[in-house]
């Protein structure tokens, strides 16, 4: 507690921490919106290959220039991008080379290009040049104030885009046919997806890196999805789910020495993630496991009833005396292979559905009967009065007849 | 040898040994798990650093591999929960791997030399340096243990070729006759991350990404053959290899950069120029169809008013833009390429068809 009133003072005093933890909530929240984009289009991995290929343009930028000002190299970061996206949907559409293979090459030769050029910059001996390669791994430390207002007017532009054309980048998620035979401009709505994904990365090259930056475009969104089936309830709780993940990875990274920013804004977001995929209410795996776990149990105490039932009733009693006969376990265990019926009898005992006898034996109450009676009419479409029942048949030593 | 030729061999060695797996993964569609294994297996030399204060220890590798493998069941146990698809769930696990070694490097080991910079983008400059004698030789390092995994992979792909192919092109027949695809996925994976871990010091993680899939690609625009593919895919590395440590010996920049630089140089001529998959030769296909489909056009077109009356009008190339709906340039090219032909005949700016235009044209009719 007292280390989170510490951080909240220093947020308003300390002036690194205050334009890192702004800076990485920005980011956290415009990544988080524009990936849950990417994520229901299945390109997650665009960003990767976008956060990748706008090194080179960052060296351009800064060749053409010889500035350093964040809202060119962002530029040429936009420009790389740009033109990295359009070279996988060329390659992906025009030759038989999968999507993943196009995202690879333009990952990995544009990012060998950056590096190329970046060498050759730094060994031209330029002073000025000193602090391009924060962009590959981020140094949120580095940040200023004015990096920090570009941040929010690129990611502001990239919001704009998304609030006017909300309909169209809906119908675009979920339907892209049904989008193209409306009429809508599919191909010109798909650039400008793309467009606010290679934003996205933009804003986060220098505080996270390129590495990192996928994480920060796919994690929220795969977060939020596990929540929500509506598109404008997981857009805001991506981007909720990536602040959060940014103001507390700038909160824990600044309690130790050590601990670099952006790899723990990461660590952040996908422990939301992992939280997510295991409680989420609907789509939670441990909500998942628990319902199996229940419906299970519900199968196997009916299964162990109507076995009773049928066993009680094939040795000739009447169905209203069914409740009278007892049962040897063995012809129970005999009749369903697999079940742990012993564990189930004594859940039915202790409802009061089933009772012990004498000898390892087994019989209906008259309320079990009823029950059983009742659940094998659901199967039957009869009703549970005039149930004709096919009884199981026993060998005369009590052996269950396959 | 001189040092320059060390470097262009060790460089050759890492591009065939990454070529030949990449062939596989970019067939079976997974291309970018190279990716995420390249960039996991940092967690493994870090792990293997703080155990054993040496960044060149056997279990260095053994540790990377093994993070290499963990990245890849781990997406495969994310995929099969069906709670993300394939791609987020490749885009969700490297970076918390990779986020760990960056952590663990930057706290337990930051002011010593292992970088998370030489991992990711590696010095092939150096690599003369490190050297190794076996059987009387005296050869880089990188010679050794380069060469080795290049012997492994050829070995197990020799070995399991018919498996793999199958397995790549028919999963289901596959599994039908027997052959297990997740020992096979996992097999693939593991040479995958063998490789890269190999090839990191060199060529750093992200380049052998390029490395593994550019060449393969490259090649899959030429041929439609598994082993020629192979074949090719190891050319287009050894002259990625070559032209690149020219390229950063001309600008004095990062040799693996330039490596990756000339696989992107490479697959974009073939992209331009691939005989059949090419994007010029099918732009050309494209306009010879449909040049060949404006004269058939043509030719029913002028069969049909032959015999009538008013074939005098209907027959003059003014006509034809005004039925036909064709630009005049397009109608002129079209009537000349007929000509040229002989499906027409040009008589007192009348076209007439010849007995050889006929024919086509009730040809066409027929089909």
């Amino acid at each position: 507690m007292d280390a989170i009133l510490e951080f909240v003072q220093l947020i308003f005093t300390d002036y690194t921490l205050r334009t890192v933890t702004l800076g990485a909530m920005i980011l956290g929240l415009v990544s988080g919106l524009l990936g849950s984009f990417a994520v229901l289009r299945k390109q997650s991995l665009l960003g990767d290959a976008m956060s990748h290929a706008a090194l080179p343009g960052v060296v351009i930028a800064f060749i053409l220039t010889g500035s350093k000002a964040p809202l060119v190299l962002m530029l040429g970061a936009l420009a790389a991008g740009w033109l990295g996206a359009l070279l996988v949907q060329l390659v992906t559409e025009q030759t038989r080379i999968k999507q993943d293979s196009a995202l690879g090459i333009v990952l990995a030769v544009f990012f060998g290009f950056g590096l190329v050029l970046l060498t050759w910059v730094q060994r031209q001996g330029s002073a000025n040049q000193s602090g391009l390669d924060t962009f590959l791994f981020g140094r949120a430390a580095a940040l200023v104030m004015s990096d920090v207002w570009a941040m929010a007017g690129v990611g502001g532009a990239g919001l704009l885009l998304v609030l006017l054309f909300w309909k169209e980048f809906k119908l675009l998620s979920f339907d892209p046919d049904f989008a193209a035979t409306l009429g809508f401009p599919v191909g010109l709505l798909n650039v400008a997806l793309t467009t606010l994904i290679v934003v996205a990365v933009v804003i986060g090259l220098q505080t996270v890196g390129v590495v990192l930056m996928s994480a920060m475009i796919v994690a929220p969104a795969a977060a939020a999805r596990q929540w929500t089936d509506r598109l404008d309830r997981m857009v805001l709780l991506a981007a909720l789910f990536g602040a959060l993940a940014g103001i507390s990875g700038a909160l824990i990274s600044s309690l130790s020495r050590g601990l670099p920013t952006g790899p723990t804004v990461v660590l952040c977001v996908s422990t939301l993630v992992g939280f997510s995929l295991l409680f989420a209410p609907n789509r939670g795996l441990v909500g998942a496991w628990l319902r199996q776990r229940h419906n299970r149990r519900q199968l196997r105490r009916a299964a162990v009833l109507e076995t009773l039932y049928q066993l009680a009733i094939s040795h000739g009693d009447a169905a209203e005396v069914a409740s009278a006969h007892a049962h040897q376990l063995g012809a129970l265990l005999a009749a369903m292979p697999g079940v742990d019926v012993r564990r189930t009898l004594d859940v039915l005992e202790s409802e009061g559905l089933a009772r012990p006898s004498t000898g390892d034996r087994w019989a209906l109450t008259p309320a079990g009967a009823d029950q059983a009676r009742q659940s094998l009419a659901r199967f039957t479409r009869h009703s549970p009065d005039e149930l004709p029942i096919r009884p199981i048949a026993l060998t005369s030593a009590g052996e269950v007849i396959k | 040898m001189t040092p320059q030729a060390e470097i262009q061999l060790i460089a050759s060695i890492v591009a065939v040994a990454c070529a030949l797996p990449g062939v596989f993964l970019i067939l079976r569609r997974v291309a970018l798990m190279s990716d995420a294994i390249s960039h996991s297996i940092l967690l493994g030399i870090a792990v293997g650093f703080l155990f054993t204060g040496s960044t060149s220890h056997p279990l260095l590798v053994a540790l990377a591999t093994a993070s290499g493998i963990l990245t890849v069941s781990l997406v495969e146990g994310l995929i099969n929960t069906r709670r993300v698809k394939e791609d987020a769930a490749i885009g969700l696990v490297f970076p918390v791997l990779f986020s760990i070694g960056v952590i663990l490097i930057s706290r337990y080991a930051g002011d010593v030399h292992l970088d998370v910079d030489a991992v990711l983008l590696g010095e092939l400059a150096f690599a003369p340096f490190n050297r190794m004698a076996f059987f009387g030789l005296n050869l880089p390092q990188g010679v050794w243990v380069m060469g080795g995994i290049l012997l492994l992979n050829l070995l197990l792909i020799g070995l399991f070729y018919k498996e793999l192919k199958l397995a790549t092109f028919d999963a289901g027949l596959a599994a039908a006759l027997g052959f297990s695809p997740v020992l096979l996925h996992y097999g693939l994976m593991t040479v995958v991350s063998v490789t890269a871990v190999g090839a990191f010091d060199h060529v750093g993680s992200i380049l052998v990404v390029a490395l593994m899939i550019a060449p393969p690609a490259s090649a899959y625009l030429l041929t439609n053959s598994l082993p020629r593919m192979l074949g090719l895919s190891a050319l287009y590395g050894v002259a990625a290899a070559i032209g690149g440590y020219w390229l950063a010996r001309t600008l004095d920049a990062n040799i693996a950069g330039a490596m990756a630089t000339m696989t992107g140089v490479f697959f974009l001529l073939t992209l331009l120029f691939a005989p059949e998959q090419g994007l010029i030769a099918r732009a050309l296909q494209r306009q010879r169809r449909r040049q060949r489909f404006a004269v058939e056009m043509l030719l029913v077109h002028l069969s049909r008013h032959e015999n009538e009356p008013e074939a005098g009008t209907e027959n003059s190339l003014a006509h034809l833009v005004e039925e036909l709906k064709w630009q005049p340039d397009f109608a002129q090219s079209t009537v000349r390429s007929a000509q040229e032909e002989v499906f027409v005949e040009r008589q007192n700016g009348l076209l007439l068809l010849t007995e050889e235009g006929r024919q086509v044209a009730s040809r066409v009719l027929q089909r």
